[in-house]
């Protein structure tokens, strides 16, 4: 492999995680931080930290110039993006190979098209791959918008094409409506984004979020199955599981197939997630977005298929043909990952930074703690409210609730708040347990159903 | 004449304009009624207004546009 040392370009638990794939690799690495970050985990761990400039995102991990330099200056050769900040930023993977490194992802074209929501619905479609009813290209003005909502039907998502992730999305019930918050949309998408491009995506009443991970060489492409992330709140996931449950083995296969085809049709390079609606009443699926980097909820595929998936994406930006076969990917058990936030649940999840002054993890087989998180360690106010995931691997899935609820007991993360008491909440709820769930699930649920009854 | 001073309710980030492309909620030297927006913290991706408590005729700030602060730190005076 032609990568001997490797720049970390993140924070936080996916760079002590990326630190982790590299020292299995036997690869140096070099940690950048700002100075808000001196005392992280990443830092410890690393060979080499650099600071790159104060606290906030836009001065120090949002920098694309200073994060160059600094991998030339390090020696390293290779630049890994983690996820968010800079990981879907085209014009990052650009200037990290224009400065003669490699850029641990797809390449600066692919992230340009596959990041662009109503191109990469193209792709998608090109690869025969069912996408959500609605625009073909970007809506030219809101007239031509009210007449496709009006031929899909309503409720329709007015969606910006350069967002993703969940954000960027305004839900419409009628023309009335549309025609208020088209304007709205567009403004704020290019503010949000630089661009205010948009399109038009029918809303799907009920479904679930499953999302199908895939690697590729440029060559060969192969998918790891599915994951299931429907328990979210404001778009955002809380809690994850692979594989899918209650999917059939048709549609399991079709929705493989499906990421892999469109993984094919772009030669797609390093790790990457196709998301997908499910509506189970029909059985039917359709595409969403593809992500073109590790997900945060990587860990539960790796549970259930024995893969290092990070491992596997530095070895293919290496120059390494991808070292399995599909048949070699095998779902072994059940896993779910909780996230776990430093918020209050019961004060409509605030974020509360702070030091932590008592961490106790429980261990043992099929239990995994990625996290960055140490006893002292203060959580800066600046970043993500991500203070770890917890991921539980059993049997089955019902065997899984079981050995989270015991597992989440015996997790203490004292000195911040923290969404553990959530968690507690959904591993013992009864809905939960049968599968009865949808994207709309835990926003209703935390109204209705949380905080639990005080009981055992 | 007195000076009230502002400090920030919670660690974090301090903005003192709506979005990167738009003019600040007050200039300096701007006059100020209670209730107005004199900036944003962000706090963890959540972002928290900063109001007037009192009115005044001129607002000075002590802190930058995204400049990183601490939680009661001062970041502007207000001339009552």
């Amino acid at each position: 492999m032609n990568i001997h040392s490797v720049l970390i370009a993140n924070r936080g638990e996916i760079a002590v995680r990326i630190n982790r794939a590299c020292r299995a690799l036997d690869l140096r690495t070099v940690q950048i931080h700002s100075s808000a970050d001196r005392d992280s985990l990443a830092v410890r761990l690393a060979d080499q930290a650099i600071e790159i400039g104060p606290p906030p995102a836009a001065k120090s991990y949002l920098k694309i110039d200073a994060i160059v330099e600094a991998a030339r200056a390090s020696g390293a050769d290779a630049v890994h993006p983690g996820y968010g900040f800079l990981a879907e930023n085209a014009d990052f993977a650009d200037a990290v190979t224009a400065a003669g490194l490699i850029f641990i992802g797809p390449d600066g074209d692919a992230i340009r098209l596959l990041g662009d929501k109503v191109a990469a619905r193209q792709v998608a479609a090109n690869a025969g791959v069912p996408t959500v009813p609605g625009s073909t290209a970007r809506l030219s003005d809101v007239d031509a918008g009210l007449a496709l909502a009006e031929r899909i039907g309503y409720p329709v998502m007015i969606k910006a094409a350069a967002g993703g992730g969940g954000r960027g999305i305004r839900v419409v019930q009628n023309g009335e409506e549309f025609a208020r918050q088209f304007p709205q949309a567009a403004a704020e998408a290019a503010a949000a984004f630089g661009d205010g491009g948009l399109y038009v995506e029918k809303m799907i009443a009920s479904a679930r979020h499953i999302e199908v991970q895939i690697l590729g060489d440029g060559q060969r492409f192969v998918h790891c199955f599915e994951r299931e992330c429907s328990l979210q709140r404001r778009r955002q996931k809380v809690w994850e599981e692979a594989p899918a449950f209650d999917l059939n083995a048709q549609v399991r296969t079709a929705m493989c197939t499906a990421a892999v085809k469109l993984a094919a049709q772009v030669r797609y390079k390093g790790a990457g997630t196709v998301e997908f609606l499910y509506d189970r009443a029909t059985e039917s699926f359709y595409f969403i977005e593809v992500n073109t980097r590790i997900q945060v909820e990587h860990p539960v595929t790796e549970m259930i298929t024995g893969l290092d998936l990070v491992a596997e994406m530095i070895r293919i930006a290496g120059g390494e043909r991808l070292s399995i076969e599909q048949d070699d990917v095998q779902i072994n058990g059940h896993a779910i990952e909780c996230r776990i936030n430093a918020e209050d649940p019961a004060k409509n999840f605030l974020p509360g930074p702070g030091t932590i002054t008592r961490l106790s993890v429980p261990g043992g087989d099929g239990v995994r703690f990625d996290s960055m998180l140490f006893e002292g360690y203060t959580v800066p106010p600046f970043y993500d409210s991500l203070l770890g995931k917890l991921i539980v691997h059993e049997r089955d899935r019902a065997r899984c609730l079981s050995r989270l609820r015991e597992v989440l007991r015996g997790l203490v993360i004292e000195g911040v708040p923290t969404t553990l008491a959530l968690h507690a909440a959904l591993a013992a709820d009864a809905a939960v347990a049968s599968g009865a769930i949808d994207t709309r699930f835990l926003e209703g649920w935390l109204e209705h159903a949380f905080p639990a009854p005080t009981k055992r | 004449m007195s000076k009230h001073q502002v400090l920030s309710p919670l660690p974090g980030t301090f903005y003192r304009k709506p979005a990167p492309d738009q003019p600040p909620f007050k200039a300096a030297g701007a006059a100020v009624a209670v209730g107005d927006v004199l900036g944003l913290v962000e706090i963890m991706k959540n972002f928290q207004e900063v109001v007037a408590e009192v009115a005044g005729r001129a607002i000075q700030f002590m802190v930058e546009d995204g400049e990183a602060i601490d939680a009661e730190q001062l970041i502007a005076e207000i001339e009552v």
